[in-house]
């Protein structure tokens, strides 16, 4: 035998042996998950916006802001949106005079500076502020951080403009699977783990297992890294009272139509990037086939 | 080729005038029209023109941001939102700069490839293929400064976790790592301060990459394109004109590639960014894992393969400047590994320890991760500086095509037709 052939053999062999041994360590060395706990398996659900030809559930993003506005306002803002995004293409679309009459009566009024009287709060120390306009971002209830955390018994609600974009999903397997997960997802157009995680964390509230022992003000949540959430469960079935009586009011309806309504207000812009990105790409196809044809046909004649 | 025929005639007088003043235009028409290009180039040569397309589109969409942004650490993050949410289009102009990223690692990546598998960095193309390392390590500069702008979470971090890589050099000379680190950061924390002036380098480092990738391509036009078979153009036969042959080859792999450019963009923005950096930067909470964006992986790897902090740091630099040696470190007179049987199926186990050291780089330091990056590090090196100057001398190339022509055309290569 050449030198050659050993090598070639020796190469191919590694080859082998080397894929072999990183999927397995893949397998059997599950990933540690962020809080240091158990992996938490987070399940994938079906929404109208995932996927290439996704587009959003107008029913069901004027359902989620009902519920955003009855239940999750109370203490999240939503401050990178504003009012008018609500009657605009692509969100839930309300009707303009409803959303502006709305905004005038949203509890979390707007601070502008100072009045006309240079005085920015009121003699008992309240801030000034007016009633917001369209032109407005939706508040939540506090005026800064320092005041949610003394509201809130130390805990912080998060802004939840960006929330379904700001969590994400760890892979549980092996690197094998995780490779054509990965390449499926992008084929599909999928990136929707933020949404999933959240619909899990508003679903994962259960008691808690045997042995553990929350610390004080503490929630137990199946979802959360941790287990341990200062945010008590958000609703119980019948707390939202839907127009349309043929959609059930559960605490899972509830979930999935408030992750759709925040998925829109992290990606305002989703149906209009699908949509030009149709337009685009077949642009491209035909684009690419003319160059290719020209291409074969130039070449042609070197042959 | 710089000595090929010039078929350039002005054609008005307008154009005759300059020409005699200054032949701008005679200049690129030997150099991007009459150009010999080999006749047998694979698609793999298409991505030199492919890098150029993704450099003008970083700037172009990089100087239309910048009338958006601020490079305030109280307003970059909101700014970064305003682009996605209230400018015309900005929400695709962000996704084409930050997916445009990406790909232009991609590109790059193949085209280094493609270099190093048919031997395009040896003689005489050294100072061609140095100059590529050096735009490479720009190219990483530039995307690791434009990284920390949006000023999220994962900006945050991961500028505090490099920028403090270079306090290691405090085990060489106590106390110059630190002042490094502090003259980096302008203080004594990652801050406002950081986040302006890497803006400000991260809107000249595009320039001066445009600056080395002309004498790149100055560079090849001297000595002319390698070729799949590594043989040089000997005969006129051996080569075609770039105009229109390569252009048109080139402009449709352009186009293939803008698909799975643009599939992203529209289809995927945020599947190759983090989730941590749609959260604003917070001093306070550090994100439980720290990973660098996905081009990074391979010598973020290397790094933590390392238990000591300065050798991580000397092994990661140490991975890509052993790229600049390489045209001395292949002892073989073949250029192209298809008529290297040894080398070729080395080469194959390199580029998969680089891809297996980049799904590394993305997990958690411990376990049986660290002992396979601590394995595929040694590969790294081991390839580099043992194999390839040893198997170069031991091996005995596979019989090679006598010219460009002969390899393509076969028996019918005898009488030249063009």
């Amino acid at each position: 035998m050449t030198l050659a052939h050993w090598t070639n053999r020796l190469a191919i062999g590694a080859l082998a042996l080397a894929s072999g041994f990183a999927g397995g360590a893949a397998t059997f060395y599950s990933p540690v998950h962020a809080a240091g706990g158990e992996p938490i398996h987070i399940e994938r659900q079906e929404w109208s916006f995932a996927g290439v030809r996704g587009r959003f559930d107008r029913e069901q993003l004027q359902r989620g802001f009902q519920v955003y506005k009855e239940v999750c306002a109370s203490c999240h803002g939503l401050k990178r949106v504003y009012f008018r995004n609500l009657v605009e293409r692509g969100g839930p679309m309300f009707d303009e005079e409803s959303v502006k009459a709305l905004a005038a009566s949203w509890p979390n009024q707007i601070f502008d500076g100072p009045n006309e009287n240079g005085d920015i709060a009121t003699r008992r120390g309240a801030l000034i502020k007016r009633p917001a306009l369209l032109s407005d971002p939706i508040l939540g209830p506090y005026d800064n951080d320092k005041q949610a955390r003394a509201a809130q018994n130390g805990a912080l609600p998060p802004d939840l403009s960006l929330i379904t974009k700001a969590r994400s999903v760890e892979f549980h397997g092996g690197v094998f699977a995780h490779i054509g997960q990965m390449l499926m997802d992008i084929a599909n157009g999928y990136q929707e783990a933020g949404a999933n995680y959240l619909y899990a964390l508003l679903t994962g509230y259960k008691d808690p297992p045997k042995g553990v022992t929350l610390a004080d003000g503490m929630n137990y949540n199946a979802a959360f890294p941790g287990h341990q959430i200062a945010m008590v469960a958000p609703f119980v079935d019948g707390s939202v009272k839907y127009q349309n009586e043929a959609v059930p009011r559960t605490v899972s309806q509830y979930s999935k139509d408030v992750t759709a309504f925040l998925a829109w207000a992290a990606d305002p812009r989703l149906e209009e990037r699908k949509r030009m990105g149709w337009l685009v790409m077949l642009y491209l196809l035909v684009t690419a086939v003319l160059l290719y044809f020209a291409k074969k046909r130039l070449w042609s004649t070197l042959h | 080729m710089a000595n090929h025929e010039d078929t350039f005639k002005p054609g008005s007088r307008l154009s005759q005038w300059l020409d005699e003043r200054l032949p701008v235009a005679r200049m690129m028409h030997g150099q991007f029209v009459d150009f010999p290009t080999p006749r047998n180039l694979n698609y793999l040569w298409t991505f030199g023109g492919i890098l150029t397309f993704c450099l003008g589109v970083q700037i172009i969409t990089g100087i239309v941001l910048a009338m958006h942004y601020v490079p305030n650490d109280k307003m970059a993050f909101d700014s970064i939102e305003h682009i996605r949410r209230n400018v015309n289009y900005g929400w695709l102009l962000r996704s084409v700069h930050a997916v445009g990223a990406s790909m232009f690692f991609v590109a790059v990546y193949v085209h280094i490839a493609r270099g190093l598998y048919y031997g395009s960095y040896k003689a005489p193309r050294e100072i061609l293929w140095i100059l590529g390392v050096i735009i490479y390590l720009l190219m990483m500069a530039t995307g690791f400064l434009g990284y920390t702008l949006p000023w999220g979470q994962m900006s945050f971090w991961g500028v505090t976790v490099i920028t403090n890589l270079f306090s290691s050099l405090d085990a060489v000379i106590p106390g110059l790592g630190t002042a490094i680190v502090t003259w980096l950061w302008g203080g004594y924390s990652v801050s406002g301060v950081t986040l302006n002036r890497f803006f400000s380098l991260h809107y000249l480092l595009p320039f001066v990459i445009a600056g080395v990738v002309g004498l790149h391509i100055w560079a090849l036009h001297v000595v002319g394109q390698n070729n799949p078979i590594g043989i040089d153009i000997k005969t006129k036969s051996d080569s075609v004109p770039m105009a229109p042959y390569a252009v048109m080859k080139d402009l449709f792999a352009l186009f293939v590639f803008i698909m799975l450019f643009a599939w992203f963009v529209f289809f995927a923005p945020d599947y190759l960014g983090h989730a941590d950096n749609y959260v604003e930067a917070n001093p306070l909470v550090t994100p439980p894992h720290i990973v660098p964006e996905w081009y990074y992986l391979p010598f973020y790897a290397i790094l933590r393969a390392v238990p000591s902090k300065l050798g991580g740091v000397v092994l990661m630099f140490g991975s890509i400047l052993v790229l600049l040696f390489l045209p001395w470190l292949d002892t073989s007179r073949v250029r192209s590994a298809r008529y290297r049987p040894i080398f070729k199926w080395l080469l194959v186990l390199f580029f998969f320890t680089f891809l297996a050291l980049g799904y590394l780089g993305s997990k958690p330091a411990e376990g049986i991760y660290v002992l396979w990056a601590q394995i595929f590090t040694a590969y790294y090196f081991l390839f580099f500086l043992v194999l390839m100057p040893i198997v170069g001398v031991l091996e005995t190339p596979s019989p090679m095509p006598r010219s460009i022509t002969e390899s393509v055309l076969g028996d019918r290569a005898a009488p030249a037709k063009s």
